[in-house]
Order: structure tokens, then sequence, then C-alpha cells
């Protein structure tokens, strides 16, 4: 039977305020265990929440940006459960009125196409402490810095149809809270993590089949990882005869597996109700329009723009407007590159992603900066060098060398464009070839590259490779 | 509605309460009332009214994004019962 496999999406993104969401003590990460965590974050007896107003604007930053309706009125409701990371005993989240509404989004795919992913709302929360199984003589020790820590949860559509469709999703929500700067993305702090629904449906049938909830999801290998698991899971049990459970399973990157988290005993049962603690949120229009001035250009916005305005692909567009550093570099590349975007664009994505990403290097600590990237680009359209030679430019400026006029200049990597050089080169290797001529001559096509490739040699890669291939054409007419 | 004594054994579990199995049918019988007062109140319409999410009719006031807390955490671990190298010891818990 062929499978159809259904996933939905449930990311927290830590919001990059100061303080916590309902107290004053500090969220910066790394600190001596428990010195951030205050009277209310440790939930002592007469202590009461006061809400962030930072956390508010973050949130209505993030319901701009995906076109949803931020509420004019929401409310916080108690979660219950127990768990020593917990100290209350509820986390203070929201239920039924969630301060962002229905939203969405596009991804790019790589076949080129978009998609537009659906946003089902995004609720203000705040974070558990950490629990520590290790090294405590069979106790576990708990920390409690991480605890009122504010978070977006955003709960997608279940809208995704392919492990990559959800990685790309949550790439694009990556980029987005750092693009309005609402959430510093670091996955291996936690600020950025998410849980994957997934299920499975004979394809054609409309309803969807029973999930199971992934958890503790860390990268965006691991998402593409685990739910590809989670299919072949679900696909075994299915075609043997079995059901699948809805339950919560945690993925192990280690072994790449899910497993059972949850007993049935355990059951999730909040017993959600209004926090009586917190009045309800009031956010008015002009709080909003406040808000909507700060808001950059956002990513699909950029993307469009950049299709329109420089020519590229939607893929091409989306890879560069992936972060505002990288989309800023390629503009200020291509404005120094004279008419050239799409050439800017390979160069950036192409050469440079590569070394970047070798010499685990970001956009902003680039060696070559934008300027000297068009330069060369500019030298390559106006034929002083080859596509061939701007590589071995390209190093050199990598390796600090200087901008490419400078190392085209004292390495002499000019092409040769003069038809006379070119001929007498050909002529040259012509004669000291005679066997190869004849071959060639008696219809062996191939050996053609051998005498391109024997000129370049001889130039030293500078002459224009299309004029060789012509000009040796001539000449060996006349034989 | 009326709740049974399993009922009764979930709620308190969920609770964290530990009960003594002689008085579960008590609990169950006022949990029970409870609940019938609240299907009662059920029974009134409300057609046109704003659901309440608190009795007071006030917005909630927001706070400026300041950190003022200074580290007590030496005061705070006064009251565990049992720390070590800063953190909160409890009985082990894994899932």
């Amino acid at each position: 039977m062929e499978w159809e496999v259904v996933i939905g999406l449930e990311i927290h993104a830590q919001l990059a305020t100061q303080s916590k969401i309902f107290s004053a003590a500090s969220t910066a990460y790394g600190a001596e265990p428990n010195t951030q965590a205050c009277a209310v974050d440790l939930g002592l007896p007469g202590v009461l929440p006061v809400l962030n107003e930072q956390a508010v604007v973050m949130a209505s930053r993030f319901g701009l940006a995906i076109g949803a309706q931020v509420a004019p009125r929401s409310v916080f409701a108690r979660k219950n459960y127990f768990y020593p990371d917990l100290p209350k005993g509820y986390q203070i989240s929201q239920f039924e009125l969630p301060i962002v509404g229905q939203g969405s989004i596009e991804i790019e795919l790589e076949d080129g196409s978009s998609k537009t992913i659906g946003i089902t709302r995004a609720h203000l929360e705040e974070d558990a402490g950490k629990s520590l199984h290790e090294d405590f003589h069979d106790m576990t020790g708990v920390d409690l810095n991480r605890a009122g820590t504010p978070l977006l949860e955003i709960v997608s559509e279940p809208d995704m149809r392919s492990p990559a469709e959800a990685v790309a999703y949550m790439k694009k929500i990556h980029s987005l809270v750092r693009y309005i700067e609402i959430c510093d993305g670091n996955m291996q702090e936690g600020s950025f993590r998410c849980d994957a629904n997934v299920s499975i449906r004979p394809k054609g049938q409309e309803e969807f089949g029973t999930r199971a909830e992934l958890k503790n999801i860390n990268s965006f290998r691991f998402v593409e990882k685990a739910i590809q698991y989670e299919i072949e899971r679900q696909i075994d049990v299915l075609e043997g005869g079995g059901e699948v459970v809805q339950e919560t399973r945690l993925y192990d990157s280690a072994k790449n597996e899910t497993r059972s988290m949850r007993s049935k005993e355990e059951a999730n049962d909040y017993r959600y109700f209004p926090d009586p603690d917190l009045l309800p949120l009031e956010v008015d229009a002009a709080f909003l329009e406040e808000v909507r001035k700060t808001l950059p250009e956002l990513p699909d916005e950029k993307k469009h723009r950049f299709m329109k305005e420089y020519g590229l692909s939607a893929y091409d567009a989306g890879v560069l407007t992936a972060s505002r550093e990288l989309a800023a570099y390629y503009e200020d590349a291509a404005s120094a590159g004279g008419d050239q975007p799409k050439l800017v664009a390979n160069w950036v994505s192409g050469e440079l992603a590569a070394l970047l990403n070798k010499n685990n290097l970001d956009i902003t600590e680039s060696p070559v900066s934008a300027a000297m990237l068009g330069g060369l680009v500019k030298r390559i359209a106006d034929e002083t060098i080859s596509g061939k030679i701007a590589k071995t430019v390209f190093e050199a400026m990598w390796n600090g060398e200087g901008d490419a006029d400078a190392i085209i200049e004292s390495k002499g990597l000019k092409q040769i464009t003069d038809t006379g050089a070119i001929e007498k080169v050909i002529d040259d290797i012509i004669a000291a070839n005679p066997a190869q001529v004849e071959q060639l001559l008696a219809g062996k096509d191939k050996l053609m590259g051998f005498f391109v490739g024997q000129v370049m040699k001889a130039t030293q890669g500078k002459a224009n490779p299309g004029q060789v291939n012509s000009l040796l054409r001539e000449k060996l007419k006349q034989k | 509605m009326s709740l049974d004594a399993d009922d009764v054994a979930k709620i308190a579990h969920l609770a964290r309460l530990e009960i003594s199995q002689d008085n579960v049918a008590e609990y169950a019988r006022n949990l029970s009332s409870i609940l019938d007062l609240v299907e009662q109140m059920s029974a009134v319409s409300t057609e046109g009214v704003e659901p309440m999410a608190h009795p007071l009719s006030l917005a909630q006031r927001l706070r400026p994004d300041v950190v003022t807390e200074t580290d007590q955490r030496d005061a705070f671990q006064h009251n565990g019962p049992q720390v070590e190298a800063g953190l909160y010891l409890v009985p082990k818990v894994i899932e």
C-alpha cells in the first residue's frame, strides 16, 4: 500500500528578553545553578507573577510577521502537572485564548517550488527548569535558572507531507524569529526546540491516522531522521496488522530511534483553568501599530523582492534571504558587481557558502567582503578573467592577498583575448602532436578536449576557452 | 453527575494527595454535589454574556523588561532539605 505522511510541528522559541516572563530575574544562559532563580521562579508561597512587556511585544511581532491576528484579549491558564523542575506544580501557559491566532508562512522546497504552511496559533508560556539525573548518589539535581524563561510555542497545521518539508518549515521559522529579533535561535543552548506530530494514512484517504508526538528534537538533521524513523515504524505496525497508539515518543539521536515515553496511566490530564493570579492581557490597535513600525522587511517580502528585482529563482531567493546578514551581504555584492545579480547569487551561494561552511564561519566573518566579491564578478562579466581563473582569484582574496583587480594584476591572470597570441600557441601544439591531429581528423572528435586542454595549459588557463575552441576548429579545418 | 471511587482515586493521584480508603465514599459524594451545582448553573442561559476569565474587569499591567532580582541562592537553599553543587536535590525522577 502507498502511505502518505502527515506532519505538524510545535516549535518552542525562547524569547530574547533580559528578564523572565513573570519575574525580574535574569534569563542569561550559562549562569551557576539556581543563581537566577528568584522567589517567583521557585514558586514560594505568596509570590505573584507580573507579565513582562517585552514578551508581549515579541509575541506580537511574530503574529504580525505571519499575518495572523494578534488577539485583542488573551488569557493565561495553568497547565497542571507534577515534576520537580516545575516548582509551582503548574506551568503558566495560554490555552483557549492565545495571543497569536491563525497565520501562515511560505517554505521553499528543493525542487524550486514553494508551499504555504498554516500556523494554527502561537501562545506565551514559561519554561521549566532543568533536571540532572547523574552523579547525585541516586537523587535528581534541579537547576531552576531556566524556570520562567519566556517561550513562544508556535503550533503548525498538519500541512507537511514529508520529513524534508518539516525541515524546511522549521528552518523558515528559525530564520523568521531571528529576522524579527525575538529569539537567538541557538539550538545547542535549547533556545529553539521542536516536537513533531507524525501520522500516516493510505494515500488518498481523507481522515488522518492516529498520531504519535515526537519529543526532544534539537537539530534540523534530527527532525528529518526522527520523522523518517517514525514513519517507517508506523508503516511496520500498520502493515503488520497492528494499530498506532496515540502517545508521546522520545527521539534518541544516539540510537536513531523513537521510544514510548509515557505509560497510559500517566496520560496527559492537565486540567487547564484560567490563572487567577493574572488578569486578561489586552493588546490594542495603537500598541500593535507601534510594534508594526519596528518590524524589518520580512523574509518572504525580501524573497519576493529578490525574485523581482534581481531575477532570481524562488529557491535561490529563499536561500539568500535565509538570514538578514546573508541577504545584506548579497545586496551589497550585487550592487558592487555591476549588472550581474545572478552571477553574484551563484558565487554567494556556491563558492563563498562552501568555503564559509568548510571553515565554520558565519557570513559576517567572511574574509572576502561583499565589495570584493562584487569586484570579482565585474571582472568575469567584462571578460578580464574566465570563470575558471576567477576561482584562483577568489581563493587569493580569501587568503587576504587583496582585491580582485590587485590579484589579477600581480599574478598576471588577465585573460588572453589577443587572437594572434592564441593562434601562435595553437600552431605550436598542432605541430607538437601530429599523431593526435591525424586521429582527430579521422573522426575521433573526443580529442578536441585534449587540444583545448593543451592550449589552456600552455596559457596557464588565461585563454578564453570559447575563443580557443573556435580558433582550433578553424585551424584544423585548414589541415 | 456522580463520581465513583475510581474517579476519586484518579483525581487524588493527579493532585498527589494521599487519601484514606475510608473517606473515598464521602469524597465521591461531596465532589459529586459540587458538580451537581455546576450542572445547575449550566442550565442558566448565558447567551450574549462574554465568558469571564477573571472576576475583576481589569486588564493585565505589564512590567518593563529589566532585571532587578539579585542572587539569593544561599538564602533560598536554606529552605531546601537537600542541596549540592548549587542544585536542589529531590528523589530520583526519570522517564
